[in-house]
């Protein structure tokens, strides 16, 4: 380990934060309060916070030295992190980036917060997103967009845009996410950071609020691979309140991270690689590619010939379960009420219009449309039929390849306010959602910049087999250092 | 897609929409239903649809309580209660 440098604890791994701490180089107190003031000086500038819980934080952190001084201490006790704020949380507000849940406290707590609750990881903050999880650049929020760290007149990504920034601007050492079509890789891509969108099941979906809820997955983002490898051991595993949660046995996914990959095959999907790849993206992916061969892998050619009619399938699937799920908010037992009521139905209709931003409406008036008589077979069904060729395809190739590599997006991060029809927006997410239609694990890494942008690549894999993406990954960091790179325009 | 319609899947969705903005919705719906329908020209009559990306069953527990009394703590959001009770607009006269 290098010496730990109290001036800029941002600069190390989690594991040499949790080696700093365990010796007591530094105390939890002090790190969290580190991060703090580096957050208060800082988001300003970025927004990636909706919420900043301080007071709670550092109780968590004086608990985290206490259990440290008693030996009673497991890993990455006493390391701050921030959470998504979908992720309801008994401590601060939980609102979606939505005005319907403006002042909404959660009278319960999620399962992956319990989960870092429990080892006491100070709570830094909620953090920003396009309202509920509904967009790709995080502007889509009711507490303002966040900014890019890396260019403030770009947009950070989204869904979980204010996780990426917050990672990227060294405002927290990790955080949360959630990807229901690409909202932890996309903005992981556009930030320069990693992260994994586990299989689904993987990580327990309770507490989270639900967007479409045979897509949605949490899952862990950081600098690292071998740090959200870490936070994926923390918050992954089996959760009797979720009924999709997978039974299947969590592995210690950092245990094979050192393994050596040479051997392994990874595929390259043809329908991914067409002309509208930006160009710098397709160079920065090469080189990635060439430091994979160099440490044994082979590339093969395959094809998944669905990955067109996907998009449409993933709309009409998500828009469905979206416009199902957020009935809920209905202005009678939680969040906004509207003063223009007359009765019960304008109740339900006014709280739902002020309520909803314009994105979140869209995609309800869609599902809406969708689901509505005669029109069931025609979206809904189609397009679990078209679910169903996705998974299959990817399930013939990962017979003959390892892993699969990808780009995440077809552009870099784009302006902020740069007005986009949504079809456009929705077309942009063509590479990252059809590993939620299938279930898919799939790790995002960066792989070097376009114009002082970051890009990134991403890896999937069969279910369950996280570890092997993640050995992957690992291994590429060693031969690179595209995800050390630091904001300059931060520092 | 016309204005009538987008009127009635605003109503189903119990969403109120401004007359000004229901061009806007029409354009921005049929937009996406365009790109939508391209599922129509896929052969997929055969395909068995897909519900759940791991084909789980749902899993069963025994049918008893889990969940103590929250009622105090559920309430405490409500935007407006009266005597334990969610408060609505009279329903019945």
């Amino acid at each position: 380990m290098t010496d730990f440098d109290l001036t800029q604890p941002e600069t190390h791994s989690i594991s040499e934060l949790a080696n700093a701490l365990q010796s007591k180089s530094i105390s939890s107190m002090e790190l969290t309060q580190l991060y703090l003031d580096r957050a208060e000086q800082l988001d300003s500038k970025i927004n990636a916070f909706t919420s900043f819980t301080k007071e709670a934080a550092l109780a968590t952190a004086q608990q985290a030295d206490a259990k440290i001084s008693d030996g009673n201490n497991n890993f990455a006790t006493g390391i701050p992190i921030a959470h998504k704020d979908l992720f309801c949380t008994l401590e601060g507000n939980t609102t979606c980036a939505s005005k319907f849940l403006e002042n909404y406290q959660s009278p319960f707590e999620s399962t992956v917060t319990q989960k870092t609750n429990e080892l006491c990881l100070p709570m830094l903050g909620k953090l920003n997103m396009d309202e509920f999880a509904m967009g790709s650049s995080t502007e889509n929020s009711f507490f303002g967009p966040t900014k890019n760290p890396w260019h403030l007149d770009y947009v950070p990504g989204g869904s979980s845009g204010g996780s990426a920034a917050a990672v990227a601007a060294s405002l927290t050492p990790w955080s949360t996410g959630t990807d229901t079509g690409g909202s932890i890789r996309q903005p992981a891509a556009f930030c320069g950071i990693s992260g994994i969108k586990p299989t689904y099941g993987r990580v327990s979906r309770w507490g989270m609020v639900a967007f479409a809820s045979s897509l949605d997955q949490a899952g862990p983002m950081g600098k690292r691979v071998e740090d959200i490898a870490h936070l994926l051991n923390i918050i992954s595993g089996f959760d009797a309140k979720d009924s999709t949660s997978s039974q299947q046995a969590t592995e210690d996914y950092n245990a094979g991270l050192a393994q050596d990959i040479s051997g392994m095959t990874i595929g390259l999907p043809k329908e991914y690689f067409s002309d509208q790849l930006d160009s710098n993206i397709a160079t920065a992916i090469d080189a990635a590619k060439s430091e994979l061969i160099k440490a044994g892998a082979n590339f093969v050619e395959i094809s998944l010939p669905s990955t067109d009619a996907a998009i449409a399938a993933y709309y009409v699937i998500a828009s469905a379960e979206a416009s199902t799920n957020l009935s809920r908010f209905d202005g009678v037992r939680f969040g906004h009420r509207s003063d223009k009521t007359e009765d019960l139905e304008s109740l339900y209709k006014h709280s739902r219009a002020e309520g909803f931003g314009e994105e979140v409406k869209r995609r309800i008036l869609t599902g809406t449309f969708a689901l509505s008589a005669g029109y069931y077979d025609a979206y809904y069904l189609k397009a679990q039929k078209v679910r169903r060729l996705v998974l299959n395809e990817f399930k013939v190739a990962l017979k003959n390849v390892d892993a699969i590599l990808t780009p995440i997006t077809p552009t870099p991060a784009f302006q902020l306010g740069q007005k986009q029809d949504p079809v456009t927006m929705y077309q942009n997410d063509i590479f990252s959602i059809t590993a939620n239609l299938a279930g898919l694990p799939a790790l995002a890494l960066p792989c070097g910049f376009a114009e002082g942008l970051p890009v990134g690549f991403q890896l999937l894999g069969d279910h369950f087999t996280e570890s092997r993406l993640l050995n992957i990954g690992h291994q590429y960091q060693q031969l690179t250092a595209h995800h050390l790179a630091r904001p300059t325009a931060l520092v | 897609m016309d204005a009538t319609t987008v009127k009635k899947v605003a109503h189903l969705a119990r969403i109120e929409i401004n007359e000004d903005n229901i061009n806007q919705y029409q354009d921005d719906l049929s937009n996406i239903f365009s790109m939508i329908d391209r599922l129509e020209a896929l052969e997929i009559h055969d395909i068995e649809p897909l519900n759940h990306p791991l084909e789980m069953t749902q899993r069963l527990r025994q049918d008893t309580v889990t969940e103590n009394d929250q009622r105090e703590q559920l309430m405490q959001n409500a935007p407006e209660k009266a005597d334990g009770m969610f408060l609505v607009p009279t329903v019945i006269e």
